[in-house]
């Protein structure tokens, strides 16, 4: 089965039932449907080929949603890529995957700029929205309405086994690296989340995570799939207008990260009608164990689903909502059609009550890191049947006497900070690239609301006059916000080891 | 330092990181990805203690706080004297 048969049996099912809620616009599985039809056909007319990647750089909106779905019934691959990113890393993404189209806003492609974007070679560019347009580029409403009458699904050129997303993601390395997903590893995820989650078609869930991450994705994807509602934010930067949003549409399940429920938590949620709310989930991150006594408290009736995952496999974990009470800190066991164990150095199965790296198998483990056989095979290793291929995480976990597993730590040095993986790596590479730079590490710090916060120490060139205020602008130019610095230390030298290279761990013991 | 100029130097200061702003008053600093939810913490932290006032919960909107126009009205109303000028 195919990604876009959620969608493609919702309709046939409901179509006059709402699928999307996004401001004060409602569309039905019907429109939904017709609108990406129309959008698959314009693809494929503009000559998008089979496994073609197409990269969305769109904010949460119905043309995000639409893209998503268009790509897949045209048989191609999308590539959701964080509306805040830059030009360079969107550059290096686009040249990296080789993508053959570029959907974006008119503002995030004037704010590009021509000259940019003549120098990436993408063939075919779509502006959303109505500012004015570059040339070469296409208008997303002209499509729409050239293939008015093109409301009929092409005919499908995938099968369940070519990629249907390539998600990139950041790793320890500092170039972004992209997780290759076939339609098989995302049904079958979805499949297991929805199960477990007991998600039925009364389903109304308010998505305010960014589509270009896998867990906001993914509440599309699977809203889809169970023939529900979605109600589409933005952001969590207004939370009680979305709380009101929540209240009026009657919304049953929201997903959270810790940085949003430490935002809740500070709010007065008793003068809110949350009667309709049956689940919240969270990942990311670990849940503090005191947020989540807090919610039990003050939303009794709500069921908290505590998991974990990565973009690699999509989700590994939850825990079964009878035990958040028994054990609040641990993420559970694996979820439906998957098999999870932890492994010593060696890769020998662990039993319960060890520490080990947590390695996964199941048809939602990804296909490998595009064009990087070197970093797939990291992280790929054979599993117990010829030509399989079981996914090591890079986490470190201990099991209780139950089997229940308790996050202890990553293996690498990756910073989680909103919910989102920060390579430090790639921050550092970010202030390298200022000239008056001579050094510059990236360490995590405790923060009540981020999660981890993101610190930076520097050392700048003699002479150099240069401002924390000018160097986080320079990072702001470069990088995603999540991964600007919450601080930047200024030293004359950083500590080194032994072997003359900085010492993280120094730093991480002499806070500023 | 005019109520104005401050919100105008917050803004700079913290979503610009001291890069002038060119945008005009009423444009939606959400639209344009200079705001999120650590952001809008921070913006409150500073109106609360810059014109002593207190924003509540149901406050935390964008009618108030979505665009520099936005915050001026919003301040204008919570603190009628300070802004008019004029003694109260």
């Amino acid at each position: 089965m195919q990604l876009e048969t959620f969608l493609e049996t919702s309709v046939q099912r409901h179509p006059g039932k709402t699928a999307l809620v996004c401001g004060d616009r409602r569309w039905t599985y019907a429109e939904l449907e017709a609108d990406c039809n129309r959008l698959a056909h314009a693809l494929i007319a503009a000559g998008i080929q089979r496994g073609d990647r197409i990269a969305l750089c769109l904010d949460n909106s119905y043309e995000a949603v639409v893209a998503v779905f268009a790509v897949l019934k045209a048989g191609a691959v999308f590539m959701p890529v964080n509306p805040t990113t830059k030009s360079e890393k969107l550059a290096y993404v686009l040249g990296n995957s080789r993508a053959a189209a570029l959907i974006a806003s008119s503002r995030k492609l004037a704010e590009l700029g021509d000259e940019w974007r003549n120098s990436i070679h993408v063939g075919l560019t779509i502006a959303v929205g109505a500012a004015g347009r570059g040339v070469g580029v296409l208008g997303w409403n002209d499509l729409l309405q050239r293939h008015a009458a093109d409301t009929a699904a092409p005919a499908k050129r995938a099968i369940d086994i070519d990629l249907a997303a390539l998600i990139y993601t950041s790793g320890s390395t500092g170039n972004p690296k992209g997780v290759m997903l076939t339609h098989l590893n995302m049904v079958s995820a979805a499949g297991s989340i929805t199960t477990y989650l007991e998600n039925r078609a009364e389903d109304i869930i308010l998505n305010v995570l960014p589509l270009s991450f896998d867990y906001g994705l993914y509440q599309v994807l699977m809203a889809m799939k169970f023939g529900g509602t979605v109600v589409l934010e933005r952001s969590f930067a207004f939370p009680h207008a979305v709380l009101q949003k929540l209240v009026a549409e009657r919304v049953t399940g929201l997903p959270l990260v810790p940085t949003m429920a430490a935002i809740l938590l500070q709010m007065d949620l008793g003068r809110y009608d949350l009667s309709a709310l049956r689940y919240v989930t969270n990942t990311g991150a670990a849940l503090p164990t005191d947020h989540i006594l807090r919610i039990r408290d003050l939303l009794p009736h709500v069921t908290i689903y505590s998991m974990y995952g990565l973009t690699e496999c999509k989700r590994v974990s939850y825990l079964p909502p009878e035990q958040i009470d028994v054990r609040p800190g641990s993420v559970g066991k694996g979820m439906p059609n998957e098999e999870v164990y932890l492994v010593d150095e060696e890769g020998r199965r662990l039993g319960p009550g060890a520490t080990g790296e947590l390695v996964v198998r199941g048809s939602n483990v990804m296909k490998g890191y595009w064009e990087l056989p070197e970093e797939t095979d990291r992280r790929l290793k054979p599993g117990p049947l010829p030509g399989e291929k079981v996914l090591y995480t890079g986490d470190l976990f201990r099991s209780d006497a139950d089997g229940y597993l308790y996050f202890v730590g990553r293996k690498d040095d990756i910073i989680k900070t909103r919910g989102e993986k920060v390579s430090p790596k790639e921050v550092e590479n970010a202030l390298y690239s200022h000239p008056e730079v001579v050094e510059a590490a990236v360490v995590a710090m405790p923060d009540a609301i981020l999660g981890q916060a993101i610190r930076a120490v520097v050392a700048r060139s003699k002479e150099s006059r240069l401002t924390e205020r000018e160097l986080l602008r320079h990072c702001a130019a470069r990088l995603e916000d999540f991964m600007v610095p919450q601080i930047i230390e200024f030293r004359d030298l950083l500590p080194k080891s032994g072997n003359g290279k900085i010492d993280k761990r120094q730093l991480l013991e002499t806070s500023a | 330092m005019t109520p104005l100029e401050s919100i105008r130097g917050f803004v700079q200061d913290n979503f610009l990181f001291g890069e002038e702003i060119t945008f005009s008053d009423d444009a939606s600093l959400l639209e344009q990805g200079l705001i999120d939810s650590t952001g809008v913490l921070e913006l409150v932290a500073f109106l609360e203690e810059q014109f002593g006032i207190a924003v509540e919960d149901e406050e935390l909107a964008p009618e108030n706080l979505d665009s520099i126009d936005n915050l001026m009205l919003f301040i204008e109303r919570k603190t009628p004297a300070c802004t008019s000028g004029a003694p109260a």
